[in-house]
């Protein structure tokens, strides 16, 4: 199984590897969602879903669904 | 030297302050209006700078970068393209803030690519130390081909200095500060020699946005040859986003240094309490219940003092003018109308100063992940919450608010539902009932009872909204793409001077807004409520006299009785009576009958109607409204009219109907679509005549 935002833990701290251009939108890239740029996993929403996100610098929520696309390799933790 | 008048244009990400810079630079010199053809805000303010020159500086709505997706983006595009506009700017200050400068420079490094000469600005200077930020601005200026300006919105630092750079507008770089066509070199040295005269940024703009200007057609340039498919395009956005990027992130390297043991973990702690599983909940709900208390509590002493001057403002004006049909007009039809307006100013200022506390703060965003999950399961999203919460205030704002909702499915119901919520116009229906049949007692010793019944008002709004938004979510067959993204701004000690300046334009709006409507209704009642058709109104006094000849009422009594026969006789009495028998099974009197006619107009008009027509029939003009209305009986029972459950049955019947003809505008507006209103009218006024009936019939 590849490794995704989704599946990160809180705290977490991991390096955007790729994911498909035609799923996620262009304001999440637009923010900062790019390949090679980092990703911290700061809050989980109660239940589940959205996630908090420090992407590059930004934080943003994001659903689970778009968390699923992206994948990353974990670097701290 | 001689005057010169330039423009100025303020664009920048979402929560980086612009609106404060905006304020700093002009003060109360602002004016609010629309866009012709589309509802998002325009704001254009004054500002005098050095070397006599005035400049108009507008204020652009939000964006994170120059591709549309909204209408409100759409705007700052076609401003920005279009050179013959009004406003097109001689010099544009770009607003980004220390914090998240890398994301900022997204939307700059596309500015520049439109060659107009630019200024950035960088905000919220005074957070820089105890960030352990620190700027290389030589080297920046140098990188970004631009003038850097260091702000401090809230502290007034930066300001005049930035003036100053304004009006060296001409000495400012119109160079790009990277080149973006090296993502496809062949495809934009094509374009450029088939538009030999275009901008080349300008064409790529126009290919990949949706629109259009006069001497440049997105349909001339979709029939060439070199046409590229739409998922082309997008990957070459892509691209061009992460060149960009690249760009940006070299820059940065050089020019600014993050010493990031300083950051304060202030914020996170914070996030921690306030998107907590159980305590996020609790205050969220704690800071609600908190605002609509006070709303009633507070306000009441500022009202009560409205109510009683105007009353006798009216009895002044009877009294000291020359008597006759101008008077009467004067202090039966435009008084208490004008008051009618005034009276709810105190409560509308304290709704707006919480709303834009909470959006100033950064609260919001954290509603927006709290309930983002919850809100899907009724077929709507978390940002729902602000449209939601900002339709307490108004509806029309609102329903523009869920422009930033990614996913139309759950757009359209927001849109649909948000209605039910209790907006500012509402606030003067319930409160002048709930102050007739709702005792002014406390339980538990600090739970106010009116303020009490004034929450669940609110709640059942929610709850409607709620409610039908689930079941349109079952009902609706729509199939979107989802996504949602949010920004999660940091905390911020809301400024004095932004919400002091949007509670004064968002007050002066409503009262001016729904006051023109409400003075024309109130001298149209006024004329309709004074003359009458038949003997019956013209011989009054004298068909009376015969009739009571036999009995002994005093003078005064008799003058009271010619006056109420008169109303009954008068055209609007006529009216009244022709619909009293589809509203009396819900409790109401024709008086009430005309009153929520009226206000399908606007709902506020409801109390300046009642106001009106009270004024009218009665001799008494020192009375107040309110004690007017608590003293009405009904002539054949005897029973007040105002009673607990008439007035249950007419805080239901508000609290549901759709009564306002510009929220019915603005939908069809935003929804492109007849369907859409029409459904909201039909559906929202039908179930709140069935509720108020239920309501009366189990009650009385």
């Amino acid at each position: 199984m590849k490794t995704t935002i989704a599946s990160l833990k809180k705290g977490q701290i991991a390096i955007i590897k790729d994911f498909d251009a035609d799923v996620i939108p262009l304001k999440l890239l637009e923010m900062g969602c790019l390949p090679g740029n980092t990703v911290e996993l700061l809050q989980i929403a109660p239940f589940g879903d959205p996630l908090y996100l420090n992407i590059n610098g930004s934080h943003l929520a994001i659903r689970i669904e778009t968390a699923r696309e992206i994948e990353v390799d974990i670097i701290k933790k | 030297m001689s005057k010169k008048n330039i423009n100025v244009a303020l664009i920048g990400n979402p929560n980086v302050g612009k609106t404060s810079v905006f304020n700093q630079l002009t003060g109360l010199n602002q004016q609010v209006g629309n866009y012709p053809g589309i509802t998002v805000e325009k704001k254009v303010g004054f500002c005098k700078l050095p070397n006599n020159i005035n400049a108009n500086v507008v204020d652009l709505p939000g964006t994170y970068s120059l591709n549309a997706s909204s209408a409100d983006e759409n705007v700052v595009i076609e401003l920005l393209l279009n050179k013959n506009d009004k406003l097109y700017p001689d010099v544009i200050v770009v607003v980004s803030e220390v914090e998240n400068l890398k994301r900022n420079l997204l939307l700059f490094t596309q500015i520049k690519d439109l060659e107009i000469p630019t200024i950035l600005v960088i905000n919220m200077i005074d957070r820089m130390k105890y960030k352990g930020i620190s700027l290389d601005i030589p080297y920046l200026e140098s990188q970004l081909k631009t003038k850097i300006v260091l702000v401090s919105s809230r502290k007034g630092t930066g300001i005049e200095e930035l003036k100053n750079t304004i009006t060296t507008y001409k000495t400012i770089s119109t160079e790009p500060c990277l080149n973006a066509s090296s993502i496809d070199e062949e495809y934009f040295d094509t374009l450029r020699k088939t538009f030999p005269n275009q901008s080349l940024y300008k064409l790529w703009l126009v290919i990949t946005q949706d629109v259009n200007f006069v001497d440049l057609n997105r349909k001339t340039l979709k029939n060439n040859s070199f046409t590229k498919t739409d998922s082309e395009l997008k990957r070459l956005q892509q691209k061009e986003t992460i060149k960009r990027y690249q760009f940006i992130n070299d820059t940065l390297k050089l020019g600014q240094k993050v010493d990031s043991a300083l950051a304060t973990d202030f914020r996170s702690k914070l996030d921690r309490l306030l998107t907590h599983k159980i305590w996020g909940y609790v205050i969220f709900f704690v800071i609600l219940f908190g605002i609509f208390q006070s709303i009633f509590e507070w306000s009441k002493i500022p009202m009560d003092f409205i109510d009683r001057n105007f009353a006798s403002l009216s009895s002044m004006a009877d009294k000291n003018l020359p008597p006759g049909a101008f008077t009467n007009l004067i202090s039966q039809g435009i008084i208490p109308g004008i008051g009618g307006i005034l009276i709810f100013i105190p409560q509308i200022t304290f709704l707006f100063l919480f709303i834009s506390v909470l959006e100033e703060s950064g609260y919001m965003s954290r509603v927006v992940f709290l309930m983002d999950k919850i809100m899907r399961k009724f077929g709507l999203s978390g940002k729902s919450v602000v449209p939601l919460i900002s339709g307490t205030a108004c509806a029309i704002p609102a329903i523009m608010a869920t422009r930033n909702i990614e996913n139309w499915k759950e757009r359209l119901i927001t849109i649909l539902v948000t209605p039910f919520t209790t907006c500012s116009a509402r606030l003067p229906v319930y409160a002048i009932i709930i102050g007739l049949v709702i005792p002014d007692e406390f339980v538990f010793g600090f739970l106010n009872l009116q303020g009490l019944t004034l929450m669940l008002l609110y709640l059942i709004g929610f709850g409607m909204a709620i409610f039908s938004a689930f079941v349109l979510h079952k009902v609706l067959q729509l199939n979107c793409k989802t996504f949602f993204v949010v920004e999660m701004p940091n905390y911020k000690l809301p400024m004095f001077k932004n919400v002091a300046i949007n509670v004064i334009e968002k007050t002066k709006a409503f009262v001016f807004g729904a006051g023109k409507i409400i003075l024309s209704i109130a001298v149209i009642l006024w004329f309709l409520a004074s003359n009458g058709p038949s003997k019956n109104f013209s011989d009054a006094e004298a068909i009376l006299k015969s009739r009571t000849e036999n009995s002994s009422l005093s003078a005064l009594e008799f003058k009271n009785k010619v006056a109420s026969f008169k109303l009954e006789n008068s055209y609007i009495g006529m009216m009244g009576k022709t619909i009293e028998p589809a509203i009396s099974p819900l409790g109401y009197d024709w008086k009430i009958g005309i009153a929520i006619i009226s206000s399908f107009a606007a709902r506020e008009v409801f109390v300046g109607t009642l106001a009106t027509i009270y004024s009218v029939g009665g001799s008494d003009n020192e009375a107040t409204i309110k004690s007017k209305m608590a003293t009405e009986v009904n002539p054949q029972t005897g029973v007040k009219i105002f009673n607990f459950a008439s007035g249950i049955s007419l805080l239901l019947f508000y609290a549901f109907a759709m009564q306002c003809a510009s929220t019915l505008a603005v939908t069809k507006k935003e929804t492109n679509s007849w369907k859409w209103p029409l459904g909201q009218l039909i559906f929202m006024s039908g179930f709140a005549y069935i509720v108020a009936l239920l309501a009366y019939q189990i009650l009385k």
